[in-house]
């Protein structure tokens, strides 16, 4: 992976740079010194790595069009933040970029249950939005696995997804307004209190644009009445391809559980050996969740196990209280540091048409093979958003090379079958260099028109999203 | 020009200098009147339709009707319930899933299953220049780049020409149930649907109608679908909790006002007719204050009260413009004028005014994506 080389220019202004933003931001909210910076050198895609010039941590919209306003003037690159859990380096900085973080607007604004949204300050977490409306009985549905740390201004910059969107949707539908600092340092009210857009949709453009539109502060979202309860299956099975045949027949049956989550046998042991969970021994498994009342959660779940048992599983243990849900969900929700424990891994997030299911875990598994590496499964499965996880070992010369080969064959094979390259996870520095494999040179150029609109200079995280040779014209 | 395909499309447009008027099934001649060469769009078809993935994927120019009956054959529809606009705007033809999408047609069910941008999760367009741009995919989720696909619902052909649409498809549920309140004035009307959109058991329609809209009393209607016990066990905890002596519709006759709210056909005979996208408790004063204002009206309330149809009386010049505007910008929201007489509509503000950088940033969109301003110009004014 490259990052542009850093404009000596910037570099060299960079006192005159740190004294004009220490000089319109309140004591503290500027970080230069080099160990605090350490902080902001990477994301959740820890393999990469770069200090900022400075960090700055403003405490309000006013703050942060202060920042924008002197960082355009100076033309100099602006990374904003979140709680850098990005794992695609969408918050990776450039040695001469500014990162913006906006950890500190974290305040609840305005809390509205009649009309059901939560407006808040974009740099609170995800879950301490539901921790905000819960004791009232509401919730907000979007549940990305890492939702205790992350932040809502992350999750609209990569529409993030969670366990739950199959029912729920993602960011993108659960998203009402927000109030945006332009890179100029204007600031802009979109979308509201209302459900559509008046004119041109910017609120679905500004949604998963990754940091490139413009610096969100505020955010409107939707929020649910939670439902009266839930609860999971297990079924295991001895056939991934099995499996997959299994998560068809459920959706053409017309029942919409939250959530239907797949392990492969790799993420299984792994899971198994990390916590316990007391799962089977098998090829894959399926945690399906229902939601409701006791009785129509009995109804589906009965639903859901006639079609499961037509397939011959290995196993079928249906959750009878809420310690054995939470032992259910215990395996697939540490999934990820399990895998962690074997190895370092590198955790891909292409989708693919469900169709595919057994034809693409197949390749997966031929294709890890020639590379000498294993690749562990666990993903949503009810919407073919797949996690391949490539397990390598970062201190032996060469590994991650090849791991992130291994990694661009993978999605360019989602491509192929009809999918897509990040289902989630968004584009970042990872997938930039592939993104002609799923779009051509027009439907890359028209993405970066809407850039200039917003961005005439692009300032906002300009080395991600587009591959750099594309983009090397407008970034100079 | 009848147009019958992409290549064709694009050839069209990037040989011609316009201005193009561009048409699905004609079926919603909304917006400022377009003076221009029409480009009838003729790309009809499903390609692919794979129910055990809940996707389709169709050219822009098939009827919804086709669309439809090939989805109700394997038990799926599309969930966001798109309004025929046929019923009350009295236009001809047969609505193309284009303009559906075009122009993000969406119906009740709005609150429960999302819009009908929140189902487009891929599009292949042609733009302003001629060019063939593809966006999204075919699959639910995808953050790939920029969603260009949410810009292009709703533009209502103005940045391009959609040629093919992807879409998220949803199972029908086994039945569906309507608890019905007669005689509640708006504020409790809507307060009542509130209380139900608040409470856990998945609402998928939730609207009020003034007097006089849809019979002599006012009705507030609670929709539920489902599995057929859980359809009933829902009715009984509303019934208990919120909804104490609703009447209870099921089956053809739910359905059968759920397509009234749908198409608003109580106002098909009304001459002007706005739709103003609220905060829903707002509505109550909004309604109220237009009577203040000597706006006389009917409403319908659709969305708990979010989407509100108002039909004005029809002595006013302006329709009705002024005092609806001054509404939205004292509660937030917009107003479209969607039905009125083409001279009314040349003369006013058809979509919400922009200001400030949303102007700023729409305007610069269109420059991108349409520079020679050739398609459907001045339609979203
Ligand atoms: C263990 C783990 C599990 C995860 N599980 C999921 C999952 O289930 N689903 C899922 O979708 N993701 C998941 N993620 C990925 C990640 O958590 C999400 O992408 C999340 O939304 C990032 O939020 P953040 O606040 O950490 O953003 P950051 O990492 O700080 O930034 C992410 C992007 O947002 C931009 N950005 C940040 N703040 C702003 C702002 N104010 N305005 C504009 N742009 C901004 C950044 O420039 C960057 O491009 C997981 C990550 C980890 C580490």
């Amino acid at each position: 992976m490259q990052m542009p080389e850093p404009r000596a220019d910037i570099l060299t202004g960079r006192a005159r740079i740190v004294e004009r933003l220490r000089a319109a931001l309140p004591p503290g909210a500027v970080i230069d010194d080099a160990i605090e910076l350490k902080v902001y050198e990477c994301d959740g895609l820890a393999a990469y790595r770069c200090p900022p010039m400075c960090a700055v941590l403003p405490g309000s919209t006013a703050e942060v069009s202060a920042v924008m306003r002197i960082c355009n003037e100076e033309g100099v690159p602006v990374v904003p933040r979140g709680s850098g859990t990005s794992l695609s380096g969408g918050a990776l900085p450039t040695a001469d970029s500014v990162l913006l973080g906006v950890a500190r607007l974290n305040g609840v604004l305005e809390v509205d249950y009649d009309n059901r949204f939560i407006r808040v300050e974009a740099g609170r977490t995800n879950l301490s939005v539901t921790g905000a409306v819960e004791q009232d009985g509401f919730f907000y549905a979007p549940d990305p696995s890492s939702q205790l740390a992350c932040a809502i201004a992350g999750n609209i910059a990569m529409n993030s997804g969670g366990a739950h969107c199959l029912k729920y949707g993602v960011t993108t539908n659960n998203l009402l307004g927000v109030t945006m600092v332009m890179a100029d340092g204007e600031v802009v009210e979109i979308g509201g209190a209302h459900l559509d857009a008046g004119g041109l949709d910017l609120l679905g453009l500004v949604c998963g644009s990754e940091g490139q539109l413009g610096v969100v502060t505020e955010a409107t979202l939707r929020i649910l009445a939670k439902p009266e309860g839930a609860r999971p299956v297990l079924v295991g099975f001895d056939s991934s391809e099995v499996a997959g045949q299994c998560v068809s027949d459920i959706i053409k049956a017309g029942i919409v559980p939250v959530a239907i989550e797949f392990m492969d046998r790799l993420t299984i042991r792994a899971a198994e050996a990390h916590v316990a969970a007391g799962y089977p021994d098998c090829e894959a498994l399926l945690i399906i969740e229902v939601e409701g009342s006791a009785g129509e959660i009995d109804d589906q779940l009965g639903r859901i196990i006639a079609i499961a048992k037509a397939h011959d599983p290995v196993e079928i243990r249906e959750s009878g209280s809420a310690a054995e849900s939470e032992r259910i969900w215990k395996g697939r929700k540490t999934a990820f540091g399990a895998m962690g424990q074997i190895n370092d891994y590198m955790c891909l997030d292409g989708t693919i048409p469900v169709s595919e299911l057994p034809f693409v875990l197949r390749r997966i598994g031929e294709l890890g093979a020639e590379y000498g590496l294993d690749v562990g499964n666990v993903f949503h499965a009810g919407d073919g958003n797949m996690h391949p996880l490539i397990l390598y070992d970062a201190n032996k010369p060469g590994d991650l090379e090849k791991a992130e080969a291994l990694g661009a064959d993978i999605l360019r094979l989602c491509v192929e079958v009809g999918g897509c390259l990040t289902g989630e996870h968004g584009v970042g520095v990872e997938k930039r260099e592939i993104m002609t494999a799923q779009y051509g040179a027009d439907d890359l150029e028209i993405q970066m028109q809407v850039k200039d609109v917003f961005d005439p200079q692009w300032i906002l995280n300009p080395a991600k999203v587009f591959p750099l040779e594309v983009s090397a014209g407008r970034r100079s | 020009m009848k147009i019958t395909s992409e290549q064709e499309l694009a050839e069209a447009i990037r040989g011609a200098n316009g201005p193009f008027r561009v048409r699905g099934g004609g079926t919603r001649d909304i917006g400022k009147p377009v003076v221009g060469e029409a480009l009838e769009l003729g790309m009809s078809g499903i390609e692919l339709y794979e129910p055990a993935a809940l996707t389709l994927v169709v050219r822009a120019g098939t009827p919804l009707a086709e669309i439809e009956a090939v989805l109700a054959g394997e038990g799926q529809r599309l969930a966001f319930e798109p309004m025929d606009h046929r019923v009350m705007l009295g236009t001809k033809g047969e609505p193309t899933i284009g303009g559906v999408v075009a122009a993000n047609v969406s119906g009740p069910r709005r609150i429960q299953a999302g819009a009908a941008r929140d189902f487009a999760i891929g599009a292949r367009f042609v733009d302003g220049s001629g060019r063939i741009i593809k966006n999204g995919g075919r699959v639910m989720k995808n953050v790939t780049g920029y969603d260009l696909v949410k810009l292009m619902a709703g533009s209502w052909g103005t940045l391009g020409v959609l040629t093919e649409v992807s879409l998220k498809v949803l199972a029908m549920p086994e039945t569906e149930a309507t608890l019905v309140a007669r005689g509640k004035d708006a504020r409790h009307g809507i307060a009542a649907l509130a209380a139900a959109l608040g409470s856990p058991w998945d609402i998928t329609g939730a609207a009020h109608l003034d007097p006089g809209v849809a019979g002599p009393e006012s009705e507030t209607r609670v929709r539920i679908e489902g599995l057929a016990a859980s359809v009933d066990y829902r009715i009984g905890a509303l019934q208990r909790e919120i909804c104490a002596g609703w009447e209870v519709l099921r089956g053809d006759e739910s359905a059968a006002l759920w397509r009234q709210v749908r198409d608003v056909a109580p106002f098909a005979d009304a001459p002007v007719v706005w739709r103003l996208s609220v905060k829903p408790s707002a509505t109550p004063a909004i309604s109220q204050a237009l009577g203040q204002a000597g706006l006389g009206h009917a409403a319908l309330y659709d969305w708990g009260g979010g989407l509100m149809w108002i039909a004005p009386d029809p002595e006013h010049d302006d329709g009705g413009a002024e005092a609806i505007r001054a509404q939205i910008a004292a509660h937030g929201g917009h107003a479209t004028l969607v039905k009125a007489p083409a001279d009314l509509r040349a003369r006013i503000d058809v979509f919400q005014p922009q200001t400030g950088a949303v102007a700023a940033l729409s305007r610069g969109l269109k420059q991108k994506f349409d520079p020679r301003g050739i398609l459907n110009p001045g339609l979203m004014g």
